[in-house]
């Protein structure tokens, strides 16, 4: 990947307010990387939308400034942003074809006309849709009006390409096979892709960072692998792939390790990620796939016994919910390989884990 | 032997009856179903908006008078060459014609549509009836005696004209529509200027619909436009502004013009108060009181449409145009004023083709220079009551407007008109 440290974008103290009552957007600051994936993750009305919007032109900032270049571009109206925007309903122009829809942004260049045809036939050919030229769009499946949108967002080899939801319309199985084209051009081009989705797998899958936002804030900025695996607070942790949660107090802690009391009435191990002194409420996390089965003598601080409540057969694991230490919504993730043991409703187990897997958070 | 029916080829359904069978009965009640729910409209349609118009165009060739009332006129005089005077026997059958139709009081109508073609006609056939000569006079003496009534029996021309009156289909009201006329031999000729005023009608009327029409789009275009991306409690207000003409009776809006525009009227009032002219000015019974009532009366005809259209224009293209590098006149001609085509369409269609037909607007707030077509249609039905010249002069009108629909149809596209 051309990915260096340089920001391209970056977002100082900005903050959004639509009615002068709620912020969308909370004191963000955020820098984007040149050539970098950098994706906004978020629920429903977290703020992505507006975030991007800002970055757009179409929506104003009510505070705080935004730097393309180390310049401020709050006054440059969109049209001289030169930023590719690919949006969730399209918005290819129907009464143009296919041609004409990937001219437009190079005619409004005044790119010379046989330029112009070269360069649309690149782009459909990077699309996978060589020879749709005078289609129309309604005339086109939705994957291909997609990668038509694409297209015409990387006609005009924009220095930074956004795009809101761009595969929301999309049945799943098109999204995943979309998902990865639309990495594999951005590996190829090198373009820096700001990118929103609501969809956690969509946003591990694609990006090189991600920022995952909550009621208009960044809650954590960071590469895929660290935010599944180290999440920095609770919300994280919900939010992105499957977590066990307690709530407890702290008893102790030493140095990155502490002890911590669940509300259940017994006593965890976990690492100290942010929690604050002895006596504190904290909340503590755990990924389903590092519970240990049965686990070997010495080998895991935390071992308690369980009771199976409910099996979900998956294909390649069965996920099993199962109470323990007073929550009956733990839940743990069983690999169907040949030697794991049979689980069945009503069984008691052992399970345990390392204290580095279970991440004492801050309350929210 | 029994004879086996071969049905392994037929698809039969549980009871044995075949598909196809089953699947006609099926369809027929669907379609009796559907045929006497649209027949009541159906109906009225024929009755109402078919056969009326169907008779109009008839009138408008029809030619009953002369061939009916003096009918053995009508067939003597066929054979008479036009030069000179017809002979005795046209003289004798024009005569006792006249006799019968005096007794059957119809003599009238005749002496009408005689003059249609000849002015001082009606007054010539009225005083002829009353001094008719006696039954018992010799056909050789007749003519004389009519030239002894009045001496323009002994003119050419008036005897012309019944034989030009005489066929039952005549083109003679069409063609007067159009400011033409037959002269004796039957060719066609410009009507004399003084009676030459249809041609000019006709050019008014569409030059002044044209002009409605421009003014409704160029002011349509914005409201329509304002409706279609104001937030909804704005909307919703400047939409009950546009159809509110359309709650107001067509009478009360026109006087309602009248009232302001007249020369003492609240616009001369405040213009003058204002220092804006000097002089009132003359607003109403000319056209310019004829183009605002109309646009007043037209704009929602035009706004609705392009409403309906722009309504479904997604405001992210324009969002997606700006992004793609077009300042916002360019967005604005290449990717939304296409997109509402349908619309502009529909609107000037709909305006257009209502103002062609405007009659009572015109006939209020304009002069006698301002009338439009619909105008001496209406003239010709109830004050002049000459039928004839009234159908032709709507089936010239209905021609132009099917003239302008196919121009429209062939440039624009009548299946991308788009009402709502
Ligand atoms: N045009 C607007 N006027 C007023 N409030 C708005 C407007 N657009 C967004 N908001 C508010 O701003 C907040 C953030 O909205 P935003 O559209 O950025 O969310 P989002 O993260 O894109 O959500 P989603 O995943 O549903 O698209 C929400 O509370 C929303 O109600
Ligand atoms: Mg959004």
């Amino acid at each position: 990947m051309s990915q260096n440290n340089e920001a391209l974008v970056q977002f100082i103290g900005v903050e959004k307010t639509y009615d002068g009552e709620v912020l969308a957007v909370k004191n963000l600051n955020l820098e984007i990387h040149r050539g970098e994936f950098l994706t906004l993750l978020g629920p429903s009305g977290s703020g992505k939308t507006t975030t991007l919007l800002m970055l757009a032109g179409f929506e104003t900032t009510t505070h705080g400034d935004i730097l393309l270049k180390g310049k401020s571009i709050t006054k440059v109206p969109p049209p001289k942003r030169n930023f590719g925007m690919v949006f969730q309903d399209y918005a290819l122009f129907p009464h143009m074809t296919v041609q004409e829809n990937l001219a437009f942004p190079l005619t409004a260049r005044k790119v010379p006309k046989a330029e112009i045809e070269k360069k649309v036939a690149r782009a459909l050919e990077m699309v996978r849709l060589a020879g749709y030229q005078t289609r129309r769009p309604n005339q086109l499946s939705g994957g291909q009006q997609q990668r038509v949108a694409l297209a015409r967002a990387l006609v005009f080899e924009p220095q930074l390409v956004l795009m809101d939801e761009p595969l929301g319309a999309l049945d799943k199985q098109l999204r995943e096979q979309m998902q990865l084209e639309i990495k594999h051009i951005h590996e190829h081009l090198g373009v820096t892709v700001l990118y929103v989705t609501h969809d956690q797998i969509e946003a591990l899958t694609m990006s090189d960072r991600i920022a995952v936002l909550h009621q208009g804030e960044i809650q954590q900025l960071a590469t895929p692998t660290k935010l599944y695996e180290e999440p920095e607070n609770s919300f994280v942790a919900d939010f992105i792939g499957k977590n066990n949660r307690f709530a407890g107090n702290v008893l102790e802690i030493n140095r990155s390790n502490c002890k911590v009391e669940i509300d259940g009435g017994a006593t965890v191990e976990a690492l100290a990620v942010k929690v604050g002194g002895v006596g504190s409420r904290t909340l503590l996390s755990l990924r389903p796939e590092s519970v240990v089965l049965d686990p070997p003598d010495g080998l895991c601080p935390n071992r308690f016994e369980a009771r199976v409540e409910e099996l979900i057969y998956l294909g390649d694991h069965i996920r099993a919910r199962v109470s323990v230490c007073g929550n009956d919504e733990f839940v743990i993730t069983v690999p169907r390989t040949g030697n794991a043991p049979r689980l069945e409703v009503g069984q008691t187990i052992n399970i345990g884990w390392q204290s580095q897997d279970c991440r004492a958070l801050e309350v929210p | 032997m029994t004879t086996i029916v071969p049905t392994a080829d037929i698809v039969r359904t549980a009871d044995g009856v075949p598909l196809k069978v089953k699947l006609r009965r099926a369809e027929r009640m669907r379609k009796i179903r559907a045929v006497s729910l649209i027949a009541p409209l159906f109906l009225f349609l024929a009755v109402t908006f078919v056969m009326p118009i169907g008779i109009m165009l008839f009138r408008s060739v029809q030619n009953p008078e002369v061939s009916q009332i003096l009918p053995r006129t009508a067939q003597a005089i066929q054979q008479w060459d036009g030069e000179g005077l017809p002979g005795e026997d046209v003289v004798a059958a024009f005569i006792a014609d006249l006799r019968a139709a005096k007794e059957a009081k119809t003599h009238g109508k005749v002496a009408k549509r005689l003059n249609y073609d000849l002015s001082g006609f009606r007054s010539l056939t009225l005083q002829t009836a009353r001094r008719l000569p006696p039954p018992e006079t010799p056909p050789s003496e007749l003519l004389d005696k009519l030239i002894e009534i009045d001496k323009r029996w002994g003119e050419t021309r008036y005897w012309a004209t019944i034989k030009k009156a005489a066929p039952p289909y005549t083109m003679f009201y069409l063609l007067a529509a159009l400011d033409r006329n037959f002269d004796v031999k039957g060719n066609v000729i410009h009507a004399p200027p003084e009676v030459s005023i249809y041609i000019d009608v006709l050019e008014r009327t569409f030059w002044m619909s044209f002009i409605v029409t421009a003014v409704c789009f160029l002011l349509g275009y914005p409201i329509a436009y304002l409706l279609a991306t104001l937030p909804t409690k704005h909307s919703n207000l400047l939409m009950i502004l546009v159809l509110l003409p359309f709650w107001t009776s067509l009478l009360v809006r026109t006087t309602a013009w009248v009232v302001l525009l007249q020369t003492q009227g609240v616009v001369n009032d405040a213009a003058v108060a204002l220092g804006l002219w000097s002089e009132r000015i003359q607003l109403i019974h000319n056209r310019t009181g004829v183009y605002v009532a109309m646009v007043h009366i037209l704009l929602p005809f035009m706004v609705l449409p392009l409403y309906s259209v722009m309504k479904g224009i997604s405001f992210t293209h324009m969002r997606a145009a700006a992004s793609l590098g077009a300042n916002p006149l360019r967005s604005f001609l290449k990717v939304y004023v296409p997109q509402t085509m349908p619309g502009i369409g529909a609107g000037i269609l709909l305006v257009f083709i209502i103002s062609l037909g405007y009659y009572i607007t015109p006939a209020l707030v304009g002069g006698p220079r301002d009338q439009m077509i619909s105008y001496f249609i209406a003239f010709h039905t109830n004050t002049s009551v000459n039928w004839g010249m009234a159908a032709a002069l709507s089936v010239v009108l209905l021609f132009c407007v099917m003239i302008f629909f196919g121009i429209y149809n062939r440039f624009v596209g009548i299946e991308k008109m788009k009402l709502g």
